[in-house]
């Protein structure tokens, strides 16, 4: 039910963001995070924000997440 | 090209953190629990297995909320379904889990009111547009999970949305683990802690299992290099006698855990017992609404006769839960007991063990 993969802060509405994870834009109900701000990296968990990722380290994540993509799309992993 | 570049650069990652937890050798067999079910599908998609050396023994614990959910509720809940004119909200995984003698799908195809969410908002937002139902949302899950329907709980209550209700079957982790600790029947030499779990609670409710019990924790990330840090983590404590709370998810992970969440689930609920699938009674590991919010208690709104469950006799999920047996040592594994029919929970979930060994390893020998 986890997802690992941060997902970014593009626009903020009260408790509502509008986030974009690997071109995909979702909202996000940030009310467990009160803190986040437009840019930030969050940690989404069945359509709430549950925490905001150390910057440097959303960057490394999803360029990990850009390459495992590209190796399912080739056959090379198969899940979900 | 770029990501080419990085696939080398992670490989290599990988064959080092191999090598070093190779070089630590105890020269006798390790058993590392993985707590959480996103862990037992990465280790097992990865073939994290084949990798590490022989003497290292992953177990998986009883960290898939649909298969800790215990038989007693879900008939509980089919009951409900089967007496009341209800709207079930509910995660997915729920759907094939089976009660003594139905499913939710089954119970869907009768043409029973229940729809599959992503997030408990879908539920709320349901009843808010549609007063004349009763909404019941299925709240399953660890600590992870357990804020969501505190914020959603709460904003019933303060929107006066009557017409919705939750099912609990909640669930800590911590008191699990020290559940798992006291019975003297397991063998663990290290957990391997859920990140997200953790991203709530922080680290410092694990910290009783190296001090009383001088067993390593590592908090892990989701990714095979991830894992295998966190692997190297526990292997060196062994090595040197040093067991502590350690926090390879560092990205997420803070020691405080996220104290706006924590507040929520303490304002919502307090602690009770619960029952896990296969493991029993385990004290101080629920949560029940407290009293100001009792009214959206499913439970307590929707009375049904007293019912009667009984597990099937040959799964042995129970054992797996509690990282005694493998997926391969049930007579029934693949053979009877099939993701598209399963016997058991441990089976049904898309983190169960049984469901991993099943789609990533059922060929293989160790
Ligand atoms: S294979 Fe099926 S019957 Fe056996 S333990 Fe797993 S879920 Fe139960």
């Amino acid at each position: 039910m986890c997802l690992a993969i941060p997902a970014k802060i593009r626009k903020i509405t009260e408790n509502v963001a509008e986030v974009e994870s690997l071109g995909v834009t979702r909202k996000v109900d940030i009310s467990l995070v009160p803190d986040a701000k437009v840019g930030d990296y969050v940690i989404v968990h069945a359509g709430f924000a549950i925490q905001i990722v150390d910057k440097e380290d959303a960057f490394v994540t999803q360029g990990y997440w850009e390459e495992y993509l590209e190796d399912l799309s080739n056959g090379v992993n198969q899940d979900k | 090209m770029e990501s080419t570049r990085t696939n080398k650069s992670i490989n290599k990652r990988i064959d080092n953190l191999i090598q070093s937890i190779s070089q630590i050798n105890m020269g006798r067999q390790l058993n590392i629990m993985e707590v959480c079910g996103t862990h037992t599908m990465a280790i097992s998609r990865n073939g994290l297995r084949e990798l590490l050396p022989p003497y290292i023994n992953l177990i998986s614990g009883p960290g898939c909320p649909v298969c800790v959910t215990s038989i007693n509720d879900i008939d509980y809940l089919l009951e409900i379904i089967r007496n009341y004119d209800v709207s079930i909200f509910t995660f997915g995984d729920m759907m094939k889990v089976p009660g003594t003698s139905s499913s939710l799908y089954k119970e869907k195809s009768n043409g029973k009111d229940i729809n599959i969410c992503y997030s408990p908002i879908d539920a709320i937002e349901f009843a808010r547009n549609n007063p004349q139902k009763k909404v019941i949302f299925v709240a399953i899950g660890f600590e992870t999970t357990i804020p969501l329907t505190s914020v959603i709980v709460k904003r019933a209550y303060k929107q006066s949305i009557n017409n919705f209700y939750i099912y609990n079957a909640h669930k800590l982790i911590p008191p699990a683990l020290q559940a798992l600790l006291e019975d003297r029947e397991i063998r663990i030499d290290g957990f391997l802690c859920p990140g997200h779990v953790s991203t709530i609670i922080g680290s410092k409710p694990y910290k009783f299992i190296p001090d009383k019990y001088r067993i390593p924790c590592a908090i892990s990330g989701f990714e095979p290099l991830d894992i295998l840090s966190s692997i190297e983590m526990i292997v060196r404590q062994l090595k040197e006698g040093n067991p502590k709370v350690e926090v390879q998810y560092t990205r997420v992970v803070r020691e405080e855990g996220n104290p706006t969440a924590i507040k929520e689930i303490e304002d919502v609920f307090e602690v009770t017992d619960s029952v896990w699938r296969g493991i029993g009674n385990i004290p101080n590991s629920g949560l029940k609404l407290r009293p100001q919010y009792s009214r959206f208690d499913a439970k307590k709104v929707f009375k049904v006769k007293n019912v009667n469950s009984k597990e099937h006799k040959t799964c042995e999920c129970g054992n797996i839960l509690k990282g005694l047996k493998k997926p391969t040592q049930c007579k029934l594994f693949s053979k009877v007991c099939t993701p598209e029919s399963p016997v058991g929970p441990c089976m049904v979930s898309s983190e169960g063990t049984c469901a991993a060994y099943y789609k990533y390893e059922r060929f293989k020998i160790r």
